[in-house]
């Protein structure tokens, strides 16, 4: 193309963005519509990924494209096979994106849809982006490395500890929270129930269908998998409708999640072909399906935003989550800006299927931007609500009051029109009793689809489309907490193993199961607690996921940095080190705070004091006076938990200020462990030689 | 056309692994030296399964 013109369409492409987004961010009107978030999403993204993007891959990591991959050199057909880009990038993708980038813009639309939205694209296209990429390029380069073995070989044992812990400890906390919001959106929910339970059934049925009926027909037990899903939604309707049948799914959310621990369990100790493996085919399909088909709905319905730009809760008083916009935002949104996890799929998994490192950029900074994007259209979906609609749904019953009229009363007092007749009006449409104090985002996230879906359908679909979403939702939680079990099992018998080797064995059944019971417990406890907590209990899982999953974030940016220095490439260290900056300030400022904050909606210490204090003075109503115990001494826990992911953030930090240190002193340093180049039998040979 | 939707559904294919006997034989054929039978598709698929499981494969 003529050099002319491509400047032409890049300025245009600069102009359109920068016009979208003063357009989102100076607007104060009723409404504005979806279109210029998707506007200015595309604009952001293209050019991060045309400059920023293609700049780090040339001058800052120098990709090699005639440089044989992992996947090339040790090709054995099984895990390492070099593989087509495009299936690459489905694969890394369907790996990266989970519930993460969905529930957190949700929540933290309580700030209104500025400052999440704006956090989404920047923290993207310069931290999390950054981060996958990097990682992909340092792990390809170490024959597949994981990001824990990389850290313990490149910075040093410690680092490598660091990594170990904080991937475990995220995966017992995301595991409660994401329980805590499947619970939230069962709860007293007969048609919700029925259809997530029938998706156990319809997972195993594919799953004998793909091993023993028709071994390794993956796509025909899936696309009948599929359809019985869907069956599944409508016939929760018929179920709902039921008087015999409806008691047997309407459940307290005390007793929902003790069938999530037991199926938690179970699902962890049974073999992965029969419930895993096919869940989570059919969890991705159904992803990848509703994610596109929410995409085409956005763009071609163009809803309109009824969140103001910014509320009033950012001081901090927000009713979904206490914190002020800095840096909670930060904390809560986490998945679909930066997310630490990406390293570990990015490092290990990805590499292995990688067959020329020129598609590093696409895959990795990509399938990231990618995931952003999700992110945004889970805000628009969750900003399409009437705020007060919004506030209804989302806040705790502990915040707002446990009767209808209550909770109306003090969402009108906060400025947003609601009322009793239009909540339950909505719930008949959704088909649910009642949608207050509904936690989690789930629900919310999925009335907002419902409504985008339901306005291309007709009215009549609402409540179906609502299921769909919540089923949709359900499902992919599910095999996250399924695969996090096990990986987290995994962990433990490796870490345990050092002390008795046996335990080690991942095959010994004893030790399956008492590892599992473990893991299980763990998380259990934290679903336990959230369940019986009247605020809600996603108000203090969700910042303490987000603070764990930004800690493991840094850590993956201190290898980066470390690895980059050590390279001799301290000039483009900023790349990795910026954002390890600010997420440092981030993570450290919010876990200062979930410690030491005065405000008992914040601060950990100050909640069981407070709640110490009302107990002594028997001021507490019956009711919660019998679970006050136990919420003090679980609110103590979480101080000393976030204590610890800060003094291992800080350990990792100070160890790679110690190699850069050595470096800069010109000490002698760990080896770099990047394997000889050899060049790719793979690219034409006129490029080989 | 036509060799765009085959392209297309090879790509499905792939990225399910529905495919990934065929690919399991594919390598087979190339690679191995020595006169061993491949593994039956049920076997294969059972190795292939329980390995892909083994690690963190899924994320938030």
């Amino acid at each position: 193309m003529h050099k002319n013109l491509k400047i032409i369409i890049w300025v245009a492409v600069a102009l359109l963005g920068a016009s979208a987004i003063s357009a989102i961010a100076l607007n104060r009107g009723e409404s504005i519509s979806a279109m210029w978030f998707i506007a200015a999403a595309a604009c952001v993204y293209a050019i991060a990924y045309r400059f920023y993007a293609a700049w780090i891959a040339a001058s800052v990591l120098v990709i090699d494209e005639t440089r044989a991959t992992p996947a090339e050199r040790l090709d054995n057909g099984r895990d390492f096979i070099p593989t087509n880009k495009w299936v690459v990038f489905g694969h890394h993708f369907a790996a990266i994106a989970g519930p993460g980038p969905l529930v957190g813009p949700t929540l933290a639309a309580q700030f209104g849809y500025l400052p999440g939205t704006l956090w989404i694209l920047i923290g993207a296209v310069l931290g999390g982006a950054v981060q996958d990429m990097v990682t992909l390029f340092f792990s390809t380069r170490r024959n597949a490395r994981s990001l824990g073995q990389m850290a313990r070989d490149e910075i040093g044992p410690i680092g490598g500890a660091a990594a170990l812990i904080g991937t475990f400890l995220i995966m017992i906390i995301l595991i409660a929270v994401l329980g805590l919001v499947v619970v939230n959106a069962m709860k007293h929910s007969p048609w919700a129930t029925s259809t997530v339970a029938a998706t156990i059934p319809i997972a195993m049925l594919v799953g004998f269908y793909m091993r023993n009926f028709r071994p390794g027909r993956v796509l025909e037990a899936s696309s009948l998998g599929v359809v019985l899903l869907l069956l599944a939604v409508v016939g929760g309707g018929w179920v709902d409708h039921q008087p015999s049948l409806r008691g047997l799914f309407d459940h307290e959310g005390l007793t929902l999640a003790w069938v999530i621990i037991g199926y938690g369990f179970a699902a962890a100790v049974m073999p992965v072909w029969l419930l895993l493996a096919p869940r989570d085919y059919l969890s991705t399909f159904v992803k990848l399906g509703t994610v596109t088909l929410l995409a085409i709905a956005i763009i071609v319905l163009q809803p309109h935003v009824h969140m103001p730009a910014l509320t009033q809760f950012t001081d901090g008083s927000g009713p979904i989550f206490g914190g002020k916009l800095f840096p909670f935002v930060f904390i809560t949104i986490a998945c679909g800006a930066i997310s630490g996890f990406h390293a570990l799929i990015a490092s290990g998994t990805t590499p292995k299927l990688l067959g020329n490192e020129r598609d590093i950029r696409m895959i990795g900074y990509g399938a990231m931007l990618l995931e952003s994007f999700v992110a945004i259209m889970a805000m628009i979906a969750a900003t399409v609500l009437e705020p007060g609609v919004f506030f209804a749904i989302n806040s705790p019953a502990g915040v707002v009051g446990k009767e209808a009229v209550d909770a109306i009363a003090k969402i009108n007092s906060w400025g947003f029109a609601v009322s009793v007749e239009q909540m339950s009006q909505l719930a008949k449409d959704m088909g649910e009793s009642s949608l207050f104090a509904r936690t989690g985002g789930a629900p919310s996230l999925a009335v907002g689809m419902a409504s985008i879906f339901g306005s291309a359908f007709g009215k009549g679909m609402l409540a179906l489309w609502y299921h769909f979403a919540i089923m949709f939702e359900a499902i992919f939680i599910l095999t996250t907490l399924d695969a996090g079990t096990r990986v987290g099992r995994f962990m433990l018998q490796d870490m345990l193993g050092n002390i008795w080797p046996k335990i080690g064995q991942t095959s010994w059944m004893p030790s399956v199961i008492f590892t599992s019971a473990l893991v299980v417990a763990g998380w259990g406890y934290f679903l336990y607690i959230g369940v019986i907590d009247p605020n809600g209990g996603v108000n203090i899982l969700w910042p303490l996921f987000g603070i764990a999953n930004q800690m493991l974030a840094a850590i993956a940016l201190c290898v980066a940095t470390g690895i980059l220095v050590k390279s001799g490439k301290l000039k483009y260290a900023w790349i990795t080190g910026l954002p390890l900056v600010w997420l440092v300030i981030v993570t450290s400022t919010a876990a200062w705070q979930k410690i030491f904050s005065e405000d008992v909606r914040v601060g950990f210490l100050a909640a069981a004091n407070d709640l110490a204090a009302k107990l002594a003075a028997g001021i507490l109503p019956p009711e919660k006076a019998l679970v006050a115990p136990q919420l003090i001494f679980n609110q103590q826990l979480d101080a000393y938990l976030t204590i610890f992911f800060v003094v291992v953030l800080w350990v990792v930090i100070i160890d790679t200020f110690r190699l850069i240190g050595s470096y800069l002193a010109g000490k002698p340093l760990l080896p770099i462990t990047e394997v000889a180049h050899e060049p790719s039998r793979l690219v034409e040979n006129w490029v080989r030689d | 056309m036509f060799k765009k939707i085959k392209l297309f559904w090879q790509a499905i294919r792939r990225l399910s692994g529905d495919d990934a006997y065929e690919q399991y034989l594919l390598h087979f054929a190339h690679h191995t030296t020595e006169h061993a039978e491949p593994l039956s598709q049920e076997e294969f698929f059972k190795q292939w399964q329980d390995k892909k499981w083994k690690g963190v494969k899924r994320c938030c």
